[in-house]
């Protein structure tokens, strides 16, 4: 790695810890404009009639008792150890109830960004230069599947597989059977996007010269679009696993939710209806780190899968 | 990266796929029957949207009651109609307060010197990590739930990516031979600006907004559907498709058409707002 390219690196690390900050602190003087007393929130609530001792003791215990930028500070100093506080609602920490949360919303959002891949893919293989005909009717599957809402795609897919035929669990199980519907759900529309991002690399890769010199060189179409088009394709789609893996876990709010699956999304919008503060800022941390970690991560791996921008960068 | 953008993007005004020219024709015609819904509900639904009929509830779809009844017998196709009005405006306000966040941010970034550019685009790039409707929710944890907080939330999310999009066209244009030109015929800023930068970075506002409209309309009948937004009894069809979600395994054309229907506003916005990207396109070639 040359100096330049390791200074490059350090100001993208620089930039994605400033990102995780500046969420931190909206978040938490974001949710201070929540009309009401948090300490009330704590004790269940207005119509909870919990006593002043009571609300003294709660006040003391979460610290909401300190001027506003001690408690700031207290929380950036517990964030840097890893400590989300304690949820109002479940009285348990947030990080707890967060890391049993992860791995089901973590396995959805990666078996989905997978099948979407291989899905876009597959529809931009079969659809490149294959005519006219070809090209319209995959620019219009694309377009409708990214049109496609989770809510309303998840109940169509519930009613057909579900209730119709029977094949899958209309809630998740444990098992892989469940899992289709939910992953389904999350991956068609994602392909819409990916299918015509790549479709649209692989056209202006078979633009190229190089194209046309393999195939003069005795390659069949395939062969060029398998060993030299699909880099292209891959490029723009490898760019957006970052904005891919935040429609995912913000489309696992809706996912989770209708098929009844444990994870983040349904932690967060129980959260949410129940204004759990400390709750719903450790889902909005988590789901930034991810954010920003992905995006970190394929801007690096373009830079690998692309030679002209190592060119640059060494 | 917006979804916003990747729909701009993904269009790359290429002109050699002809594909659309249908797809345009159809969009345009379910505009027509959208704004039709909305002006005047009473011709285009068959049935009062309110009137029940208990003995008919949960009938399945048939050439008398063709989305089917719901829970109290009311025309289920009758509500999808009369709930245009609310979802389209719902829709449009949320594309508007977006835009017009959008649009200020840009031009304090594009016309605030360094120091706001930079803020704007850390700004940007912070709202980025809220993906979603990460930022909507966040909106609703503190405001609460309900129609217009919905909106404004679904508004805020948006803007973002807006924001992004139009700061670009305001620098682009800025830095323009034309505007150069008019800067060394030595006409004031002031009329640089409102003559010759704004109108040329504003013409793709209503591309924009109508490629935007869709995607509010998803969000928000997300944000119903979920109960935070526009409640049942409001015929929404967010709301619509909340009320039925209980009858899911039992009716699920409580749910499917309404949903339907959003999915056909989307797609509609979407060819329409490429069919206008087309337009300008090749109005800028031939110029």
């Amino acid at each position: 790695m040359t100096p330049g390219s390791a200074s490059r690196v350090a100001a993208r690390v620089a930039g994605a810890v400033f990102v995780l900050w500046a969420v931190a602190t909206i978040t938490f003087f974001a949710l201070r404009l929540i009309p009401g007393d948090p300490a009330l929130a704590v004790l269940g609530g207005p119509g909870s009639q919990a006593s002043p001792e009571a609300l003294e003791q709660v006040r003391q215990q979460y610290g909401l008792d300190q001027p506003l930028a001690v408690q700031y500070a207290a929380m950036l100093g517990r964030l840097l150890s890893g400590d989300l506080g304690q949820s109002y609602a479940l009285k348990v920490p947030v990080a707890d109830l967060l890391g049993a949360q992860l791995p089901g919303t973590v396995l959805l959002a990666l078996a989905a960004l997978a099948v979407a891949w291989l899905l876009a893919l597959a529809l931009a293989l079969v659809s490149t230069g294959a005519g006219r005909v070809a090209a319209s009717l995959a620019s219009s599957i694309e377009l409708t599947s990214a049109a496609l809402p989770h809510f309303w795609l998840a109940t169509a897919l519930i009613a057909l597989f579900s209730t119709a035929l029977g094949w899958f669990p209309p809630v998740s199980t444990g098992d892989l059977g469940g899992l289709v519907l939910p992953v389904l759900t999350l991956a068609v529309p994602l392909a819409g996007f990916l299918a015509a991002v790549m479709r649209e690399g692989m056209l202006d890769a078979l633009a190229q010269p190089f194209a046309l010199s393999a195939r003069a060189r005795g390659e069949s179409a395939i062969g060029v679009s398998l060993r030299h088009t699909i880099r292209h394709a891959a490029i723009p789609a490898v760019a957006l696993s970052g904005w891919a893996l935040g429609t995912l876990l913000s489309g696992a709010v809706v996912v989770e939710t209708i098929f009844a699956r444990p994870g983040l999304g349904r932690t967060l919008l129980q959260a949410v209806t129940a204004r759990d503060v400390p709750v719903v800022t450790g889902v909005v941390l988590v789901v930034a780190v991810v954010y920003v970690l992905m995006t970190l991560l394929s801007d690096l791996v373009s830079a690998l899968v692309d030679p002209r921008r190592q060119a640059v960068a060494a | 990266m917006s979804e916003l953008e990747l729909r701009t993007v993904a269009v790359g005004a290429r002109p050699r796929v002809a594909t659309v020219r249908i797809g345009t024709v159809l969009a345009v015609a379910f505009a027509l029957y959208l704004l039709l819904a909305c002006l005047v509900p009473d011709a285009v639904a068959p049935q009062d949207p309110n009137q029940i009929a208990p003995r008919d509830a949960f009938s399945p779809p048939s050439p008398a009651h063709w989305f089917g009844t719901d829970e109290s017998g009311r025309d289920v196709y009758s509500r999808v109609v009369f709930g245009t009005a609310n979802s389209l405006l719902i829709g449009v306000a949320a594309t508007a307060s977006g835009l017009t966040l959008g649009l200020a941010l840009a031009v304090l970034a594009a016309f605030g010197g360094r120091v706001f550019d930079f803020t704007v685009n850390r700004t940007i790039e912070v709202l980025f990590a809220f993906p979603g409707l990460l930022l909507a929710l966040l909106v609703i944890v503190i405001a609460g739930p309900g129609p217009v907080t919905a909106t404004l939330a679904v508004g805020l999310s948006t803007a973002p990516g807006y924001a992004r999009i139009l700061r670009g066209q305001l620098l682009a244009v800025r830095r323009s031979g034309y505007v150069e030109a008019a800067r060394v015929l030595g006409h004031r800023p002031r009329r640089i600006l409102g003559r010759h930068i704004l109108p040329n970075a504003l013409a793709p506002l209503l591309v924009l907004a109508t490629l935007g409209i869709g995607q509010a309309i998803v969000w928000a009948s997300a944000l119903s559907f979920l109960g935070l937004g526009a409640l049942p009894p409001t015929a929404e069809w967010g709301a619509m498709l909340s009320a039925g979600r209980p009858y899911l395994a039992t009716a699920w054309w409580l749910t499917v058409f309404p949903g339907l229907m959003i999915v056909l506003t989307a797609v509609a916005s979407t060819v329409l707002g490429r069919a206008l990207t087309r337009v300008r396109a090749r109005e800028g070639a031939t110029q």
